[in-house]
């Protein structure tokens, strides 16, 4: 038998890799349906033997029970909010940041650009109690700007920022607009961002998950209910003494994970063209 | 807006203090300035008071009391301390090195030959990864619970049932699979993109000269993916060492459950020793303690890597 490429898996070969494939691909999206299937379940469904994989009607009265419970769309305006503040501060500050480091030369460049990667891999564990006093003394605690300030500017957007400018933007167009007599900051606005909004975009929605679903930090600076963040909220749902109802909790965390599943598939691509450049590649 | 021309024919004789050279330069670090503003205050700062602090006793209120290394011999001395350091170091080897080693295989299933669906399937490897890790606790914590799906399924398979929310070990598989199965995905697609940065003439040249698969696989394939297995292989230890949120959630049903002793981490201790004891001293020893052992799990990593595959590749980030 000829072989044409020896990279073909032959019929055979073809169908155990479509099978892993799937497989594994059954296995990722599964806890999604489940969290579904639960929710518009009655209470039993949960521990139905053998396991209920069946979407039922319940949604509506289970969810009804969530809202006696939590201040369940409080709680998704206030993620709204931070995760929306924080991402267009994000968003803009690196770019302006990446900016900086891609097209201006200046004195300890650098030693600046790889103290800023540095900071990458410090825990944000080992600031927590001394930025808890901060806000403490701010009078910041159970406040949202406890969750924005801090987050305004991060190293992985610059970095990000970064790279993708010292490709994108053409250094004699910058001149050619500072020859014309145009301000540095209006170069960057009119010259240099319209080139760069995909990177934006893809820095804004990745930023915008990482803030979303963010736990440690609102756990420790939130304290009542009606600043809780849909996380937080999530998580109180969870803490009840009197016998778990699950058909409650999914049918919150479905309804919670929906907008972000939505934008995540909306955008996919760019997210994840984004993660692969921005993760090694220098 | 045009820019303000010089007013006075004298300014041409004298050099204006304003350069162009001068004034880029402040344009630059006024852009930069408010990462390092705000890094300052609310990163550089804490680091260094964390370390001040871990030296006092403290309950965040009253005075600080001068201690020594009081707070370093409490915390090693208390034997929850050392739990939830074994059981962050358990974790963290059950979550990460099956994790790595599957998403290697599925980057290399997902980049071999079929180009068809392969964005789709990426898509839904990713998707594990935007939920939150309350709604994965929450979900994975129905799936093992006592007369959950994963006992369901082991019954069938003829073994017992295992007390996932409550064993020693039990804890700690559930806790394990719900970190791999938020991270696997985003692993696997991070080394896509390293496959995909290989050159295809490199294989071709290698098949020419009679190299077989495995051949191929060992001698391109991964001393070429080496960076990227570096760069997860780091990322995945530096976040095992802080996991937190799946212990705290799915230990969590009763309110104060989030400490117990199957599950505790040493991020969950550092927690409960600030804001549910007020120890800040205590909290901010560990705090220190857990940054040393992150640097030594990360230069063991670097070293493990370098001899991995002798010259140091492209290495640049």
């Amino acid at each position: 038998m000829l072989k044409k490429n020896p990279d073909d898996l032959g019929l055979f070969g073809k169908f155990w890799y479509y099978v892993l494939l799937i497989l594994g691909a059954l296995v990722s999206i599964f806890p999604f349906y489940w969290m579904f299937v639960v929710g518009t379940n009655d209470k039993g469904a949960v521990f139905h033997v053998p396991p209920l994989l069946t979407i039922g009607d319940q949604f509506i009265d289970n969810f009804k029970r969530v809202l006696d419970k939590a201040d369940f769309f409080q709680a998704l305006g206030n993620s709204l909010f931070v995760s929306a503040m924080v991402t267009i501060s994000v968003v803009f500050f690196c770019t302006l940041a990446g900016y900086a480091f891609a097209k201006y030369e200046f004195p300890f460049k650098n030693v600046l650009f790889y103290f800023v990667i540095a900071t990458l891999f410090v825990p944000q564990q080992l600031g927590v109690l001394p930025t808890y006093v901060i806000m403490a003394k701010l009078h910041w605690i159970d406040s949202f700007k406890a969750l924005i300030v801090p987050a305004m500017v991060n190293a992985f957007g610059i970095f990000w920022m970064r790279q993708y400018i010292s490709t994108a933007v053409h250094t004699e167009l910058i001149e050619a607009g500072r020859i014309d007599g145009g301000g540095h900051f209006r170069i960057f606005w009119n010259i240099a961002i319209p080139v760069i909004t995909p990177a934006m975009a893809t820095l804004g929605i990745l930023n915008f998950m990482t803030v979303w679903n963010d736990f440690f930090w609102p756990l420790v600076v939130l304290k009542n209910k009606e600043h809780f963040t849909i996380q937080i909220a999530l998580q109180q749902l969870f803490t009840t003494r009197d016998g778990l109802d699950y058909g409650m909790i999914m049918s919150a965390t479905f309804t919670a994970t929906l907008p972000l599943l939505v934008v995540f598939l909306l955008f996919s691509r760019w997210v994840i063209a984004g993660l692969t450049s921005g993760a090694v590649k220098s | 807006m045009a820019e303000p021309v010089l007013a006075s024919p004298h300014a041409e004789s004298k050099r204006p203090f304003l350069t162009e050279q001068r004034r880029s330069r402040i344009t630059a670090y006024t852009f930069i300035s408010p990462f390092f503003i705000l890094f300052s205050i609310f990163g550089l700062y804490p680091i260094f008071f964390t370390i001040y602090l871990s030296f006092f006793k403290w309950d965040a209120l009253g005075p600080m009391k001068f201690v020594g290394m009081k707070n370093y011999d409490l915390v090693t001395s208390d034997p929850t301390f050392w739990i939830s350091f074994s059981n962050t170091l358990i974790m963290g080897l059950m979550g990460t090195v099956p994790q790595i080693i599957l998403a290697l295989l599925l980057a290399v299933l997902l980049h071999s030959g079929m180009t068809k669906f392969k964005k789709t399937f990426r898509i839904l490897y990713f998707m594990p990864n935007i939920t939150s890790i309350v709604a994965v606790t929450l979900v994975f914590s129905t799936l093992f619970g006592n007369n959950g799906m994963i006992n369901w399924m082991l019954n069938g398979l003829g073994l017992d049932s295992m007390a996932f929310n409550s064993g020693w070990w039990g804890v700690k598989i559930a806790i394990s699979t719900m970190v791999m199965w938020r991270w696997t995905g985003y692993n696997a697609i991070i080394f896509l993109s390293g496959l995909q940065s290989i050159p295809m003439d490199l294989y071709e040249a290698a098949r020419i000269d009679g190299a077989n698969r495995r051949q191929q696989l060992t001698f391109i394939t991964l001393p070429l993916l080496r960076p990227f297995i570096v760069f997860v292989t780091l990322l995945s230890t530096i976040g095992a060492l802080q996991l937190f949120t799946e212990p705290y959630v799915f230990l969590g049903q009763s309110g104060t459950g989030s400490t117990r002793q199957e599950g505790i981490t040493m991020v969950t201790y550092l927690y409960s020793e600030a804001f549910r004891n007020g120890f800040f001293g205590t909290a901010a020893a560990t705090a220190v303690l857990l940054f040393l052992v992150t640097i030594i799990f990360s230069l063991l990593n670097m070293l493990a890597s370098s001899r991995m595959g002798g010259d140091t590749g492209g290495k640049k980030a």
